[in-house]
């Protein structure tokens, strides 16, 4: 489906996967990538990382961005100073919880009417959206 | 009217279950006050005037037929708009929700729809609940009661200026960082962040699902408390929902406030929050709220969590790599709102169109941030890292309550300031500083009034162990025996 084959060049986070659909063509290498020290971020990095979030952003945008997430990007690389080695290991919920599962069970779902009518565009029951294939496809 | 504004919830409940005031009386002086003053508060973004008296003509209804009624039966709420309400407009702020109405009610809606509780409308809230202050709604700011050019903290601005501007006695926050304990310190009235878990999320528009917990406000603990017990307990649709009976809440500040004593209650004083960045106003009320616990009874003990100093750089990363991960829902295929779709554009091409008109400089900034800290080469210096201070966090709080029952702190460093006051993101953020360790940490934490500080309100907050929420209304509860709710009658608005 995507033009170019979307290859992971850099972002591994199911996160940022499911925020681009997948449909994302690398084509570039931002320019400026961030020093060892952690903390530069570039104009050109802004607009690399607000393409792979499906932000517009516009030049005003990318100044502004830029200057304030190298700051906040300083401030909370604070948390490399934390002596924490490979025997700490991450919390990524406060009350450790695992294999949470409902019963299998048949239960009723919303009626479409009641989604749909809350859908930007629908044609024939169906949410209706922009093209997604180019000429030839 | 406002002989009946100035009533408490518990109050207010009794007088209607003894048939002395009418539900729709109740409701109606309710609406009336959001009328004649919600153009100054701007609390709420949108009022049912129609549902709130239906929802409590129903209450009188089962009164006159014989019905016994629940705690909080037909007495008036203001909703936080990130909860969804069936049929009723949910924006979390947004303009990238704008005139959207959910097809299903959230847990928390559901539960206090069948305690007769009566929703009055939705409030005001940063966008997507991102802030500090409330500024970051797209629909506008909200106001302090207590000065009207000042913010009402955030990002459950709305709910709780509503709850100060005697509006509605009770109101439905969510707390990421400290989104109710906040903005109840800085509007003078009562708000308590439940265990993470306690609570059901299922229906809450997510900004960080590993943080987000709602929770209760109220002019008063015990207030508070019964609006806890209204909304909590496990949830099966919400899967990280606790299975486990729901803390003693109610009780405990019955019971905190008849006693009038904390005999045998360690209360342990954080060293790591305060000093640095804290106004001396706060402190001093701090200090006072130390002395006063101590004069009840209470053992205060210094205790040392030096991994708190670095919650604030874990959690601004943590957070903003889960909303950048939560936001992606909004896409503008399913609901809200569809930008640049003429035809020509690709899906790609509108979806950032749309993104862009529909979410705010902060929302974007956190989204922007969080797909950073979750890019390869970044994740585990980041992301990783964060989270494993978040088990150092959590480590410290086990360590100190080894020597305390309950943690005490100042619930922010400062007073309310002025609306469009502080422009930088990173001064905006330490508004956080004193409620992040126990969100990373997913421990309960309340926030009490403790006084004034150049006539605004300080907050006091009250730390306790996971599912040990009743220990933060019982302290809290034998704290305000003595000094007295801030709030004790409507206040006339002013700047």
């Amino acid at each position: 489906m995507p033009t170019t084959p979307y290859v992971d060049s850099g972002v591994v986070s199911d996160a940022s996967a499911s925020a681009t659909s997948g449909t994302e063509p690398r084509t570039d290498e931002p320019t400026e990538r961030t020093d060892q020290q952690g903390n530069r971020i570039s104009r050109a990095d802004v607009a690399h990382l607000a393409r792979l979030a499906r932000l517009a952003v516009s030049d005003d945008e990318l100044d502004m961005f830029a200057g304030q997430l190298d700051v906040i990007l300083g401030a909370v690389a604070r948390v490399a100073d934390v002596a924490a080695d490979d025997s700490v290991p991450p919390t990524s919920h406060a009350v450790p919880m695992t294999n949470v599962y409902r019963a299998d069970e048949v239960r009723p779902s919303l009626p479409r009417d009641a989604v749909l009518a809350g859908a930007p565009a629908v044609e024939d029951d169906k949410f209706r959206v922009p093209r997604i294939l180019t000429e030839g496809e | 009217m406002s002989e009946l504004l100035n009533k408490t919830a518990a109050q207010l409940a009794e007088l209607i279950a003894t048939g002395e005031v009418a539900a729709v009386e109740v409701t109606r002086a309710h609406l009336e006050r959001i009328t004649e003053s919600d153009g100054a508060v701007h609390a709420f973004l949108h009022v049912d005037f129609e549902g709130a008296l239906e929802a409590a003509k129903a209450v009188d209804e089962r009164r006159a037929s014989g019905a016994l009624l629940g705690p909080l039966e037909g007495v008036p709420l203001a909703m936080k708009d990130v909860v969804v309400t069936k049929g009723l407009p949910t924006t979390a702020g947004s303009k990238m929700l704008e005139g959207w109405k959910p097809p299903y009610d959230a847990r928390i809606t559901t539960r206090i729809k069948d305690a007769g509780i009566v929703m009055l409308g939705k409030t005001n809230m940063d966008e997507f609940a991102m802030g500090s202050s409330t500024e970051n709604s797209a629909y506008g700011p909200t106001h302090n009661p207590w000065d009207l050019t000042r913010i009402p903290g955030g990002s459950s601005g709305g709910s709780s200026a509503a709850v100060a501007a005697y509006q509605a006695p009770l109101a439905i926050g969510t707390d990421t960082g400290g989104s109710i304990r906040q903005p109840a310190a800085v509007t003078g009235i009562v708000g308590h962040k439940p265990t993470y878990g306690g609570v059901s999320r299922y229906g809450l528009i997510a900004f960080s699902s590993s943080l987000d917990q709602a929770g209760p406000f109220g002019r008063t603990v015990l207030d508070t408390a019964l609006l806890h017990e209204a909304i909590a307990g496990y949830d099966p649709a919400d899967s990280t929902s606790i299975n486990a009976p729901v803390p003693p809440v109610v009780q405990a500040a019955r019971e905190g406030a008849a006693s009038g004593s904390l005999a045998g209650v360690r209360v342990g004083v954080v060293t790591e929050l305060r000093g640095d960045g804290y106004q001396p106003g706060v402190l001093a009320s701090f200090e006072s709220a130390v002395e006063t616990l101590r004069a009840l009874g209470a053992e205060i003990v210094e205790v040392s969590c030096p991994n708190f100093d670095y919650a604030l750089a874990a959690y601004y990363l943590i957070a903003p790599s889960e909303c950048s991960s939560n936001l992606a829902r909004f896409d503008s295929v399913r609901y809200g709102l569809r930008v640049g779709d003429d035809g020509v554009n690709s899906l790609e091409d509108v979806m950032s169109l749309t993104r862009a008109a529909g979410f705010g400089a902060e929302v974007k900034r956190r989204i922007i941030i969080g797909t950073y800290a979750l890019s390869s080469g970044y994740y585990d210096a980041y992301y990783g890292q964060a989270q494993k201070v978040r088990t150092l966090i959590s480590r410290d709080f086990a360590a100190a309550f080894e020597k305390a029952d309950v943690l005490i702190s100042p619930s922010t460093p400062v007073v309310a300031f002025g609306i469009g006051e502080v422009v930088d993101p990173i001064t905006m953020y330490r508004n956080d500083l004193c409620t992040l360790p126990a969100s990373l940490a997913g421990t309960p934490a309340i926030s009490v009034p403790c006084g004034l500080s150049e006539g605004l309100p300080v907050g006091l907050q009250i730390m306790a162990p996971a599912l040990a929420d009743d220990r933060c209304y019982r302290v809290a509860a034998a704290f305000e025996s003595v000094v007295g709710p801030l709030l004790t009658g409507v206040q006339e608005l002013s700047s």
